[in-house]
């Protein structure tokens, strides 16, 4: 390494250079075990490789890089990270322990059904679990993200209409202040979005739901709590008439944490939603994955869920090997044996199963099983009442900074909120403030920005979920932030338009990223 | 254990602050009759209640770390150098999301921009995308891309019938409500050249693997003229172990590579979460999906990462978007970056070779056994195909029970007219003395 890099990478706020920058010819992380066969004649040449640039390093040297590149990181371990429809509450660590345990860890999907008991018996606890949360019939574990549960719910809303020989259903109703990816998994799933506007409560326009609803509509796809923070006060009537015109109600679970215990979505009328494992039910976020967003539907809907789903049967179980008896055996068993009880015992027996007319399969294999470990975990030591109150909790924290910020700035609307609600990032008398430079400010202040410019109906929003998991000392300090930067605002500006000063880089150039793409790291280059 | 901080003084204190009695009174628009439902789950544990129920769930499984196995079939059983699960374990890594704010994102968006620059290396290609949900999903991925790279006028896909046949579902889920054909994959006798026939110029794709699901490396020299000629786009999923020793697809002028990225460092896991890796020609990267990161500089100059180009996606063009996804798989991203860069490159085309050496040694002792037979004809990789005396079911039962052995994949699950032919996979985890335990448990179980 040069001297240059030396005094480069002093500080931890410098640039670290990239892995390859690290390394020298010859140098190699890993020990491998020597052959101990003989060797094979190696495919004919023009298949092989003739080289591979992959970088040269000591373990000691990689690590050394990635601890750097950690610190240039913002997580939840870190601070405060209020990202509004994200919920980014507290990842326990025992969920990483559960997931790492070698009976788990080292399965591999292919292995007969009999050998992975234990990991059968855990996704069949919890797809039991999420349908009891969420008040449906069935619930399909395999969808590896919140969009891909989207995708998979629309799909399922398709099958449905097509089951039924009704295929001149081709629009799909989505409020104004869903998400993005509403209406591209409504186009992936080769529907046309119709667009629904929210009335000033909040609420959806029922006039212009009216409107649009019609023989053509194959359902809506609607968020509640919505990306506003607020559970729409008209919610049984829009379920009634989207019903009402044969069409059906997806529920973009995001919200779900403000819900559990306190509503179940499919007695409310939805038909089908997912979940979102990694804000929900406190799985990590990974850096923007892997999550997962498992399938709820009524019984109606069952049969299409993506597959395989775990089903259980009751059955004898012989308690020495632990292995189900046929039913023969058993029954002969039971005739023959005086210690019956002590040979047998009855249990469930598990099995992966296709449902009946299932859309298919949305992904490899079952699903994010290490990610439904970490949920299972985390439901198994909350409980029902742990679970409420993980809601309750959520949702006074955002009431509460709600109360204390709608002193400094405009809030959207002041009705009660769920478990985030939205501030307009707008000081008085300062136009050029905007709410960029406001989340920008928040870096300064050891706080991760909440979500900006979202919900797109709000202007210069910030979409504030401090999550159930936050203390009040937090929130209060949170809230004397954007105090200060309200007075910031107003007495020097340049500092918010500077910002963040306290950052490992300053405000990166966008626009240069884009206009001229550099997409990789090249040799020599620099 | 709930993770809530609050006290009863706090509680008290927010309550009055916000104006409200209660907590339930703050739940007033949730209609009356269907407020606080109650909930039927089991009553909570204690940590130390909980990891010991799941550790005696855990122990009900058979594992890899008391079983030796030769089953692959699309998820691998690899080592993972101990650097890998310490870098991942970070939580500044696994308890951030989405780069949404570059400034203090940094640890995130380096490691992408160097995943995406090993991966561009091993598959030979230009540009790598920040990852998809796992090899399946990567190929749905492609061939939507390659439908939109058709403009929509090309409505035809041909597959391979020896792509793994979860991936070939997966697709087809994807696309069934596009009016897409997916056609090929029906006939197993349909070779490569039967397949650059079927292209024509209403195709979008021509899909193959490699090595395929069967383990055998086809030579692809040829295959994207002919498919260019039509006007249509070579997409190839690969494995990225086996690119340590073969050629990549980028080499084959592939427009573009994917596949499963498990085998970089990745745990087993009964199959998820895994990595979808991604990556295409340059002139594709604006009809390409997911997530993607680029170097700029900051205010100072100092160079720095963002996620750009999102224009393709839906947080911006919402129903014009490439594709919904949102997420990327941004940890097992990590523990790949961590493992490409820590095997490096003498230390991946080790891993190959001890792979490819060792399934060549398992295949020709068991081509010479009675009752069995193997296709020893063509290249392969670290599977083959295994004939077999009976049905592969009752094989595998016998192994595991009596000889501590998950035996091959049964390819009659997938392809009827493959009956008593198991799929058996031999990596660096397998020993010269595991694979002769092996062979001699074949062996006596057909005497």
């Amino acid at each position: 390494m040069s001297a240059e890099h030396i005094v480069a990478t002093a500080t931890l706020n410098r640039a670290e250079p990239i892995i390859y920058e690290l390394g020298a010819p010859g140098r190699c992380a890993a020990t491998l075990p020597a052959l101990d066969v003989p060797e094979a004649d190696l495919p004919p040449a023009n298949l092989l490789r003739e080289d591979l640039d992959l970088p040269e390093v000591t373990e000691s040297a990689l690590m050394r890089h990635f601890v750097r590149l950690s610190q240039k990181n913002w997580g939840v371990d870190v601070g405060f990270y209020p990202l509004g429809s994200c919920t980014m509450k507290y990842n326990p660590k025992v969920n990483e322990d559960a997931a790492r345990l070698p009976g788990f860890a080292e399965t591999h999907p292919y292995q007969p059904e009999d050998s992975v008991q234990g990991n059968l018996q855990l996704i069949h606890a919890l797809q039991e679990y999420l349908k009891e949360i969420g008040g449906f019939a069935a619930v399909s574990l395999q969808p590896a993200a919140g969009a891909h549960g989207e995708l998979t719910g629309v799909l399922i809303m398709r099958a449905y209409h097509e089951a039924r020989g009704d295929r001149a259903r081709k629009r799909i109703l989505i409020p104004d202040s869903a998400h993005g990816t509403n209406p591209a998994s409504t186009t992936m799933a080769g529907f046309e979005m119709v667009e629904v506007t929210s009335d000033r409560r909040g609420n959806v326009d029922l006039q212009d739901l009216r409107a649009k609803l019609d023989e053509r509509v194959v359902g809506m796809m609607l968020t509640n709590p919505n990306t506003l923070g607020l559970f729409d006060e008209n919610l049984l009537e829009i379920t009634r008439l989207v019903h009402e015109a044969g069409g059906l109600m997806y529920g973009d679970g995001a919200n779900l944490n403000a819900l559990l215990g306190i509503a179940k979505p499919g007695e409310l009328g939805f038909d089908v939603m997912h979940y979102n494992l990694h804000k929900t039910f406190a799985t990590p976020h990974g850096g923007g994955g892997p999550g997962a967003g498992p399938v709820g539907v009524t019984a109606a809907l069952a049969d299409f869920l993506p597959g395989p789903i775990v089903t259980a049967e009751a059955c004898m179980i012989d308690t020495v090997t632990g292995m189900r008896l046929p039913e023969d055996a058993a029954a002969a068993w039971a005739d023959a044996e005086d210690d019956w009880d002590d040979a047998c015992r009855e249990g469930l027996w598990y099995r992966l199963e296709m449902p009946a007319r299932s859309i298919g399969r949305v992904k490899a294999f079952y699903g994010h099983f290490g990610i439904m470990v970490r949920a299972y975990t985390y439901i198994r030591m909350l409980g029902a009442r742990g679970l409420r109150e993980v809601s309750e909790a959520a949702v006074l924290n955002a009431n509460y900074l709600r109360a204390v910020l709608k002193e400094v700035y405009p809030l959207w609307s002041d009705r009660t909120c769920m478990h985030e609600f939205v501030l307009q990032g707008i000081v008085d008398g300062v136009p050029d403030v905007r709410a960029l430079d406001i989340a920008k400010r928040l870096i300064d202040y050891g706080v991760h920005p909440p979500t900006n410019y979202f919900p797109l109906i709000v202007p210069e929003a910030l979409l504030i979920e401090p999550t159930e998991t936050e203390s009040k000392d937090t929130l209060d300090y949170f809230a004397d932030a954007m105090r200060r930067i309200a007075e910031e605002a107003r007495a020097e500006p340049e500092t918010l338009h500077e910002a963040p000063v306290n950052a490992p880089v300053r405000r990166l150039d966008e626009v240069r990223a884009a206009r001229n793409p550099v997409l990789r790291w090249r040799r020599g280059r620099r | 254990m709930t993770y809530v901080p609050h006290t009863d003084a706090d509680r008290r204190a927010m309550l009055a602050r916000i104006g409200v009695e209660s907590v339930e009174d703050l739940f007033g628009d949730v209609p009356t009759g269907y407020r606080f439902p109650g909930l039927d789950l089991p009553e909570p544990l204690s940590e130390l209640e909980v990891m010991a129920e799941l550790r005696e769930a855990s122990e009900a499984n058979a594992d890899l770390q008391h079983n030796a196995c030769f089953l692959g079939a699309g998820a691998y059983h690899h080592f993972v150098p101990s650097v890998v699960d310490h870098v991942i374990s970070r939580s500044e890594f696994y308890t951030a999301y989405t780069p949404y704010q570059p400034e203090i994102s940094q640890g995130t968006l380096q490691t992408i921009f160097e995943y995406q620059t090993m991966i561009c290396e091993l598959t030979g290609m230009e540009v790598s995308n920040a990852s998809h949900y796992d090899g399946a999903t990567a190929l749905a991925e492609a061939v939507i891309m390659a439908l939109s790279v058709g403009r929509g006028r090309r409505t035809k896909v041909v597959m391979a019938p020896s792509v793994h046949p979860e991936y070939r579902a997966t697709a087809r889920t994807y696309v069934q409500g596009a009016g897409v054909q997916v056609v090929g994959d029906d006939r197993l006798e349909n070779d490569l050249q039967a397949l650059v026939e079927m292209v024509d110029d209403d195709t979008a794709c021509l899909v193959v693997q490699y090595p395929d699901f069967f383990g055998r490396i086809r030579d692809l020299t040829g295959v994207a003229d002919a498919v260019h000629a039509r006007g249509a786009l070579l997409a190839v999923a690969c494995n990225p172990i086996a690119l340590g020793l073969l050629k990549p697809p980028g080499a084959f002028d592939a427009d573009i590579a994917l596949g499963e990225g498990q085998p970089l460092g990745i745990p087993l896991s009964f199959g998820g979460p895994y990595l979808g890796f991604f990556a295409c020609k340059e002139q594709y990267v604006r009809r390409m999906a997911g997530r993607l990161v680029g170097e700029t500089v900051d205010l100072d100059g100092t160079r720095g990462y963002v996620l750009t180009l999102s224009t393709r996606e839906q947080h911006i063009r919402r129903q014009r978007a490439t594709s919904n996804i949102c997420t990327n798989q941004g940890l097992n991203v990590l523990a790949a970056a961590t493992y490409l860069a820590g095997m490096g490159r003498c230390g991946l085309s080790q891993v190959a070779k001890l792979c490819y050496h060792r399934a060549h040694y398992a295949a020709e002792a068991i081509s010479v056994l009675d009752g069995y037979t193997v296709d020893l004809s063509l290249p392969f990789f670290h599977e083959f195909v295994v004939g077999c005396p009976r049905p592969v079911r009752e094989i595998n039962e016998i192994l595991l029970d009596e000889y501590g052995i998950i035996g091959g994949y049964d390819l009659a699950r997938d392809y009827p007219e493959l009956e008593n032919q198991m799929l058996v996979c031999v990596t660096e985890m397998n020993s010269a003395d595991e694979i002769d335990a092996l062979v001699q448990a074949l062996e006596e179980l057909d005497s």
